[in-house]
């Protein structure tokens, strides 16, 4: 049994937003290697989990640990580099989609150029990479984020809805990259709308509504026998708002 | 006819390639300075919030709207022999006409820097932080995004400054072979009821400002 602490341990955490609190989470463990599936409705605070995790943002109360230290804010260059997030709406920078996929490895002095190409290909990317980044659809940059955060081959990979926008042979695409990522020990919190996406990828799986911790326990127990009645709402499909 | 012959004639006198060379020197100087000055400044502005940032822009605001007469004026007292400055000895010479437009392109550049950096998408930043960038690169990143509007802040302080004739008139004092430029020039022909040669004189400065704003926009296209 490994002993290394997990990617993030928090504790007590609580964030607001002025008076309004977001987010309100006592504990939640994500073991290293292991991949969270976070679901729950719109507003439920899946991406500020995120915001914090990628720590862009403090929480006001609570620590968070990463590896077992608490995460200082801001982090510091180093541990900020292990941590990378697709945000659930991705930007492009000006620039053509190589250049995009490139950024990451650019701002840590990399200049390696064929990076980009295996990426590109395994994302169905490859006829685009010359193509300016800001001309794509939806789902090309939905897929040129996935693998722009790829670039940079990080410990913890943090997912707000990456297949949002696919149709499903490029959801089929964005999983399999998933795999990979998962298969080389990367550490994932995939946040989704998506359950069967969750069900698919995820070892655990956490239910937020309104900023709270409803359910969390290991993939097939949360949907084959949820205890909570209202994970069992959310999972029929019935508004748990 | 006589004013065509006029403007013709002008065009090849060797005073005039010596009038808008030392334009040329004036303005770009004050430009390249106002620009060295004036982009971190406005880039700091508008990605930073600060206490004094709202009047910090407010001057700013005001100063792109500064009557260049008025910048001469206060540059002339400030250069004059008993003023603070005067140890200098830069009144009437083109040291005095870059200080004067470098003070009017400066507010021109940093605050349209500033609106330029700010109409970057602020999520933008956010993402580039979360690919690994440092502070520094992030900045860069978004002066870089924000090109095009730096481009116009560097083109309307270029326009601002080769097109003013008040504070380099009161300050450089338009004497011929030191500190006549373009505009100074025209004046003066104007006055002396020489029109082709102030129409002459009026033509290269448009051609000019023409070529100037030619080549910076080829520099844009080229940061593509």
């Amino acid at each position: 049994m490994s002993t290394a602490p997990p990617a993030f341990e928090l504790a007590g955490v609580r964030h607001r937003y002025g008076a309004r609190t977001v987010l309100d989470i006592p504990h939640l463990s994500v073991p290293k290697g292991a991949t969270l599936g976070v679901v729950g409705p719109s507003g439920a605070g899946k991406s500020t989990l995120l915001r914090l995790l990628q720590g862009l943002e403090r929480p006001a109360e609570g620590t968070i640990l990463a590896d077992g230290a608490p995460m200082p804010h801001p982090l510091p260059l180093a541990r900020a580099r292990r941590i990378t997030t697709v945000f659930q709406r991705p930007l492009m920078l000006d620039r053509s989609v190589r250049e995009n996929v490139l950024f990451g490895l650019r701002v840590r002095g990399r200049t390696d150029r064929a990076a980009a190409a295996p990426l590109l290909e395994r994302l169905g990317l490859a006829h685009l990479a010359d193509a300016q980044a800001r001309r794509l659809s939806g789902g090309e940059v939905q897929r040129v984020a996935l693998a722009r955060a790829m670039a940079v081959e990080p410990e913890v990979l943090l997912l707000d809805e990456p297949a949002a926008n696919l149709d499903p042979a490029n959801v089929s695409r964005v999983e399999a990259f998933i795999r990979d990522a998962q298969a080389r020990g990367t550490t994932i919190v995939l946040v989704t709308h998506n359950t069967h996406e969750a069900r698919r990828l995820a070892h655990r799986t956490l239910l937020l509504i309104g900023g709270i911790v409803i359910e969390t326990g290991r993939t097939p127990e949360f949907f084959e026998s949820p205890s909570h009645p209202q994970t069992r709402a959310f999972l029929a499909g019935e508004l748990v708002y | 006819m006589r004013a065509i012959e006029g403007i013709l004639r002008t065009l090849g006198e060797p005073a005039l390639l010596e009038v808008v060379s030392l334009t040329f020197q004036v303005t770009g100087l004050a430009l390249l300075i106002a620009t060295v000055v004036g982009v971190p400044l406005g880039a700091v502005v508008g990605l930073t919030r600060f206490p004094g940032r709202r009047l910090v822009t407010l001057v700013l605001y005001t100063g792109m709207g500064l009557p260049p007469v008025v910048v001469g004026l206060v540059v002339y007292l400030l250069l004059s022999r008993g003023g603070p400055l005067g140890t200098l000895d830069w009144l009437f010479t083109p040291s005095a006409m870059v200080a004067a437009q470098t003070i009017i392109a400066f507010p021109l550049v940093a605050a349209l820097t500033m609106s330029a950096v700010e109409g970057v998408d602020p999520d933008l930043r956010l993402q580039v932080r979360a690919l690994g960038a440092t502070r520094w690169q992030t900045g860069w990143t978004v002066l870089r995004e924000a090109r095009i509007g730096l481009t116009a802040a560097i083109v309307a302080a270029f326009g601002g400054i080769i097109s003013e004739v008040g504070a380099v008139m009161l300050v450089g004092g338009n004497i011929e072979g030191q500190t006549r430029v373009l505009t100074t020039a025209i004046v003066l022909s104007t006055r002396q009821g020489d029109f082709a040669l102030a129409m002459a004189l009026g033509i290269v400065l448009l051609g000019l400002a023409l070529g100037a704003n030619a080549v910076l926009l080829q520099l844009q296209g080229r940061a593509k």
